[in-house]
């Protein structure tokens, strides 16, 4: 005789360990069974695109720090990058070998974190995540170093970096270059051929190539699927053009896809940093702009490839001192849009996992 | 699942995990043990010096939340002179654009970092709160001479430093 079941409607979160912040889902199931899921935004919203738009350009730095936290120097990147392309300044080009560090920097420690994380989901409580957070503080210790913050930089401004490196920095970053790859070998060797994360993560939440093009997902989670698509190749932004470095991708599509692909994505900005350490140059780090900048009217879309994807600002001016309309393109809200069609099908230990291997920064998602 | 590998990444894990028993703390005792902190921190403080200020209002209007307040008003000279010069550090969210806007370089950030309060009024600094006092370290942050008399920054731990604290607890 079967047993007769219906479906059953529970919430996960807002306030779960798992989601990673205030997310929640309404999740259906059969049993064990995920059959629906949909997901409820909005519990970190602070409405930053509105309040930017009261506020002068050069103001607007500290709030792109609090979008993706995990991440403050690529998100001032990106804005810093759209600002310039709507007034029309050029960078000079010690800054700019000096952004590619910062964000290459960024993108290791915001995969630290993401990494860490994914495997604290998969049940490897806590010990992993601190083997993360060993090295991410190393990388925080270089970015106080340099600005003064460990979390909210306020580093790239418009038209350069606030401030020249000390000269204490370089062997610092040496020292922390030379390490690196080290440590990516210990967590390998932790965490490679573990049968549990094997277990655990090998086909488990596939996302399809056609299926992430369609979602528009970008980032580690469309280039696990197969897609090579990174903007730093495919749209060159900085002196991204003067490096050597691949583009790894992975196979299927699966959870265990996605966390390899970051741990080899940190192997090549170790690389970048490298070189970007030995062809810096001498010279100016900002241009002279304006406190109260004017661009001229018009549109500009800045975007870069940041830790988790697609990083994009879209910003229109009409020739006053704040912007008319400020955007941001989130890569994890958009990564997020593919989470239903990756969960449906697995049980609810599962979607934990699932969950996990997007890397969602929930400041970023609700703004 | 490949059953004849069972076992080797516990194993495996297990070996590191050994290795990490001969390996010394990175783990710093706090409040016992302090870390410097950067040369351009920048801390929960706000310092002001009275005597240089020209009552621009620079630093008011660079705010991006507008938790600075100041009002200003013409002196006997001829001067401005600063009457009521405020700062809600419940609302600062210590970016340091205040202190870059300041012409007369009479504004710094401080490197103090406790600054736990019980009551949300005590969070509002007024002119004399801002002073520079000895408890007070000004940092180097947008202050290219006060950076060059502070001491380096320590990177992750001074592992002597430690040892020779741990040694003088012990003695």
């Amino acid at each position: 005789m079967a047993i007769r079941t219906e479906p059953f409607v529970i919430n996960v979160g807002p306030q779960h360990p798992s989601t990673h912040g205030v997310f929640r889902m309404r999740v259906t199931l059969d049993g064990e069974v995920i059959v629906d899921m949909e997901p409820v935004l909005g519990y970190l919203h602070r409405g930053i695109e509105k309040l930017a738009e009261g506020r002068t350009y050069t103001q607007n730095i500290p709030f792109t720090d609090r979008l993706d936290y995990l991440a403050s120097m690529t998100n001032n990147l990106a804005y810093a990058m759209a600002v310039e392309k709507l007034a029309g300044i050029a960078v000079p080009e010690r800054a700019e070998y000096l952004r590619v560090i910062m964000s290459e920097l960024q993108r290791i420690a915001s995969h630290l974190v993401g990494v860490g994380s994914f495997l604290n989901d998969c049940g490897a409580f806590m010990t992993p995540f601190l083997y993360m957070f060993r090295e991410r503080e190393k990388i925080l210790d270089l970015f106080e170093m340099v600005c003064g913050q460990r979390l909210t930089y306020n580093y790239i401004r418009i038209g350069g970096v606030s401030y020249d490196i000390p000269e204490e920095f370089l062997p610092a970053l040496d020292k922390f270059v030379r390490e690196m790859p080290g440590f990516i070998d210990e967590y390998d060797q932790l965490l490679a051929e573990n049968e549990i994360l094997l277990a655990r993560a090998k086909g488990v939440g596939i996302l399809p190539k056609e299926l992430a093009i369609n979602t528009s997902a970008s980032g580690p989670v469309l280039r696990a699927s197969g897609v090579k698509w990174d903007i730093r190749k495919a749209d060159p932004y900085s002196v991204y053009d003067r490096f050597e470095f691949d583009i790894p991708t992975g196979s299927t599509g699966d959870c265990y896809d996605r966390y390899r692909l970051r741990i080899q994505e940190m192997r090549q900005s170790v690389r970048i940093i490298k070189q970007a350490a030995e062809q810096l140059p001498q010279g100016e780090v900002l241009t002279r702009v304006p406190l109260r900048l004017r661009p001229p009217a018009g549109e500009a879309y800045g975007h870069i490839e940041g830790p988790k994807g697609e990083l994009g600002f879209y910003l229109v001016s009409d020739n006053s001192v704040t912007p008319y309309r400020f955007h941001v393109r989130a890569p994890t809200l958009i990564n997020l849009t593919a989470l239903r069609d990756m969960m449906i099908g697995w049980k609810v230990a599962d979607a934990v996992i699932i969950f996990g291997s997007i890397d969602i920064c929930l400041g970023e998602v609700d703004r | 699942m490949r059953f004849e590998r069972y076992g080797i990444g516990i194993a495996k894990g297990m070996a590191l995990t050994f290795k990490h028993l001969f390996r010394k703390p990175i783990t710093t005792q706090y409040p016992e043990e302090r870390l410097t902190v950067s040369r351009r921190a920048r801390g929960n403080e706000l310092i002001w010096d009275k005597e240089l200020c020209v009552a621009c209002t620079a630093c008011a209007r660079a705010c991006p939340h507008g938790c600075i307040e100041m009002v200003t008003s013409k002196g006997a000279d001829d001067k401005r002179i600063v009457d009521k010069f405020q700062l809600d550090t419940g609302r600062c969210i210590f970016c340091g654009l205040c202190v870059e806007a300041c012409p007369k370089e009479c504004l710094f950030i401080g490197c103090g970092y406790e600054k736990a309060t019980y009551r949300r009024q005590e969070l509002v600094l007024g002119k004399e709160d801002l002073l520079l006092s000895d408890r007070k370290q000004p940092s180097g942050y947008a202050r290219p001479k006060v950076e060059a008399t502070l001491p380096e920054q320590t990177m992750l731990l001074n592992r002597k430093q430690y040892l020779d604290r741990v040694k003088k607890w012990l003695d």
